[in-house]
C-alpha cells in the first residue's frame, strides 16, 4: 500500500493563516490503512488545525470529510456543495489524492497534510517497511522476490555492499536487515546460490521517474 | 604480455614484487599546497598513491584533482571512484578527463552512503540525493570497456581507449562471508585487475578467505593487495570494531593496545605483523596501508618493514 505521515502541525498551518473555511480531507484506502490519513485520523487532525491557528489569532471553521477514494475522480465530485464555501483544503491523501483534489477543485489551493512515504507492507503492528520504488522494470525474479532496488540503500544489483552489519543489518540503518543478506540466505535454502553468480548489467532507468514525467497507455481500454 | 594501462602499480605486480600502495586522502579546500606536502612526505614509499573519492561523503578536493597533483610531483595515483555521487555519463566523462591527465590506476568503489557523513564530528549532507545508476562492478564493467574496446557504456566508441589498471575492493570478512568471496569473483570476472581488501585485523579469519580465493582460482586472475589501517590507539580499534562493518578486530589486539605503555608505539609494532602476517598468506601480493590523520608515520612503518626501497628500473 501507500504509506504516509502526517506533517508536522505548524509546517500544515502556517499556509493557512487567515483563511475563514478549511476542509481537512482524508481517504479511507491506502492511508487509512496506515493511520495517516483515514477518517479517524481526519477527525483528530481537524481540531488540531483549529486550534493551533486560533492560537495564533485565527480563528477557523474547520470542515471535514473522509472520501472512499481520494484518487478517483468519480469519488470526489460528492465534496462539490462544501467546497463553495471553502478557502483552502488540507488533504491528508497520498501525493496522488492530494493532486486529484487540486485539478478537480483548482485554484481553490489544496495542501498536503502529510508526507507521502513510500510502497510499503505493515510488517508489524505500528511498523511499515518499503517494499516497492515502482521504478518501472522489475528485477524481482532475479532477486528471490525481495527488492534491491527499493530495500538496499544504494539499489545494489550484484549482491551486498561491504556495510553488512555483524548482526545482518544495514550499516545504513540498524533498523533494517541487510536485503542483500536476505536474497543470499533464500538463494542458498533454495539450492540457488549460481543464480547470484552472474553479472547483472547496467540496468536502464527510463521506465522510471528518470525517463521523464510516467503515462501508461492501454490501447485495449481507450475511449 | 602487453601493458593494459602501463602504470607503475601494474609492472610492479607483474614482476612479481610485494605491492606498497597507500592511502592519501584530500583536504576540505583548495589547498593544492597540502597535497604536494604529503606527496613529498610520502614520496618513494609506494607504487601506488590511493586518492579517495569523497570518503565518508564528506566533500573534499576531487580525486582527480588531487590525483593530478601528486603526479606532478612524481606520484603514481590510484584515484577512486565511487558510484555515489555520478552517474554513467558523468563517471565516463570524469575516467576520460582523469585519462587525458595521465592517470592510469582507478579503483572501483559502491561508496559510503551519504548518510555516514553525519556519523563523526561533521555535519555532512545526509540530506543529498544518491545517484547508484550503476554499482562497482558494473562500474569495473565500464572502465574495462572503455579500455580494452574503447567502448562507452551505452554502445558508442571513444575516439581512443582509457589505459587503466583497475582496482575493486574486496570486504572478506563481512555477513555474508561465504558470498564474499563469490563476489570478488564477480568483480574480477568484471575485469578486476587489482584487490584492495578492506582492512585485515584478523590474520587468521583472513588467509581463511584467502584460501577460498586460492581455491577458486581467482589469485590466478587478478592481484590482491591485504588492506591495513595503522592502529593509533585502543578505542580507534574499538571503534572500529563496534561501527565498521567488515573491520574485525579480535578483543586481544584491542586489551594489548589498552594495556600498551605507548599506544602509538604498540600500533607501529601491530601494523608491522599485520604487514609480516600478511606476506605469509599465499595468494597477497601486496599491502594498502592507510594511516588516517597520520600520514607521516608511513614512511619509518614501511621502512620498518623491510619494504624499502621500493623497486627501481620497473
Amino acid at each position: 500500500m501507500i504509506i504516509a505521515e502526517w506533517k508536522p502541525i505548524a509546517e500544515i498551518v502556517a499556509r493557512l493563516e487567515g483563511c475563514r473555511n478549511i476542509l481537512v480531507a482524508g481517504c479511507a484506502t491506502c492511508v487509512a490503512e496506515c493511520a495517516a490519513g483515514g477518517e479517524r485520523e481526519v477527525e483528530s487532525l481537524a481540531p488540531l488545525i483549529q486550534m493551533a491557528l486560533a492560537q495564533r489569532g485565527y480563528p477557523v471553521e474547520v470542515l471535514t470529510a473522509t472520501l472512499e477514494r481520494q484518487c478517483e475522480p468519480e469519488f470526489i465530485e460528492p465534496l462539490f456543495p462544501k467546497m463553495e464555501t471553502v478557502d483552502a483544503v488540507v488533504s491528508i491523501a497520498c501525493g496522488i489524492g492530494i493532486q486529484t483534489l487540486g485539478d478537480r477543485f483548482d485554484p481553490v489551493p489544496v495542501y498536503p497534510g502529510v508526507n507521502t512515504t513510500s510502497l510499503a507492507v505493515r510488517e508489524q503492528p505500528g511498523r511499515w517497511s518499503v517494499r516497492c520504488e515502482a521504478c518501472g522494470s522489475c528485477v524481482l525474479g532475479d532477486t528471490f522476490g525481495l527488492c534491491p532496488i527499493a530495500r538496499c540503500a544504494k539499489s545494489l544489483l550484484n549482491g551486498p555492499c561491504g556495510g553488512t552489519r555483524e548482526n545482518g543489518t544495514c550499516e545504513v540503518n540498524s533498523d533494517v536487515d541487510c536485503i542483500w543478506l536476505k536474497i543470499y540466505e533464500r538463494a542458498m535454502a533454495r539450492g540457488k546460490l549460481e543464480a547470484l553468480l552472474g553479472i547483472q548489467p547496467t540496468r536502464n532507468w527510463s521506465n522510471s521517474r528518470h525517463g521523464g514525467q510516467k503515462v501508461m497507455i492501454r490501447e485495449d481500454l481507450r475511449p | 604480455m602487453k601493458p593494459r594501462a602501463g602504470s607503475r602499480l601494474e609492472k610492479v605486480l607483474k614482476a612479481g614484487e610485494f605491492a606498497v600502495t597507500v592511502e592519501v586522502g584530500p583536504p576540505r579546500g583548495p589547498n593544492a599546497g597540502a597535497v604536494v606536502a604529503k606527496a613529498r612526505i610520502l614520496a618513494d614509499i609506494a607504487d601506488g598513491y590511493n586518492v579517495t573519492d569523497n570518503q565518508t561523503a564528506v566533500v573534499r578536493m576531487s580525486s582527480i584533482a588531487a590525483s593530478k597533483i601528486l603526479l606532478d610531483e612524481g606520484l603514481e595515483p590510484v584515484m577512486q571512484m565511487v558510484c555515489r555521487d555520478r552517474n554513467r555519463i558523468a563517471m565516463q566523462s570524469d575516467l576520460i578527463g582523469a585519462s587525458a591527465l595521465g592517470i592510469r590506476n582507478v579503483l572501483c568503489l559502491s561508496g559510503d552512503h551519504q548518510k555516514a557523513s553525519a556519523g563523526g564530528k561533521l555535519k555532512g549532507h545526509p540530506g543529498a540525493k544518491n545517484v547508484y545508476d550503476i554499482d562497482s562492478i558494473q562500474l569495473v564493467s565500464m572502465v574495462a570497456g572503455m579500455r580494452d574496446r574503447a567502448v562507452q557504456e551505452g554502445g558508442d566508441p571513444l575516439t581512443e581507449p582509457t589505459p587503466f589498471w583497475i582496482g575493486a575492493a574486496w570486504t572478506p570478512l563481512a555477513p555474508p562471508t561465504s558470498f564474499r568471496v563469490f563476489r570478488l569473483a564477480k568483480k574480477v570476472q568484471a575485469g578486476a585487475d587489482f584487490i584492495q581488501t578492506q582492512a585485515i585485523f584478523d590474520l587468521h579469519a583472513f588467509a581463511h578467505a584467502m584460501q577460498q580465493a586460492v581455491d577458486l582460482g581467482i589469485t590466478e586472475k587478478t592481484f590482491i593487495l591485504g588492506g591495513i589501517i595503522v592502529p593509533k590507539s585502543a578505542s580507534m580499534l574499538r571503534y572500529m570494531q563496534r561501527n565498521v562493518p567488515g573491520v574485525v578486530v579480535p578483543d586481544v589486539l584491542i586489551d594489548r593496545m589498552a594495556q600498551a605503555k605507548d599506544q602509538q608505539q604498540e600500533g607501529f609494532a601491530i601494523t608491522l605483523e599485520l604487514i609480516a602476517g600478511l606476506r605469509e598468506i599465499p595468494g597477497v601480493k601486496g599491502v594498502h596501508l592507510q594511516a588516517i590523520e597520520a600520514e607521516h608515520l608511513l614512511p619509518e612503518i614501511i621502512q620498518a618493514a623491510g619494504l624499502l626501497p621500493r623497486p627501481s628500473g620497473i
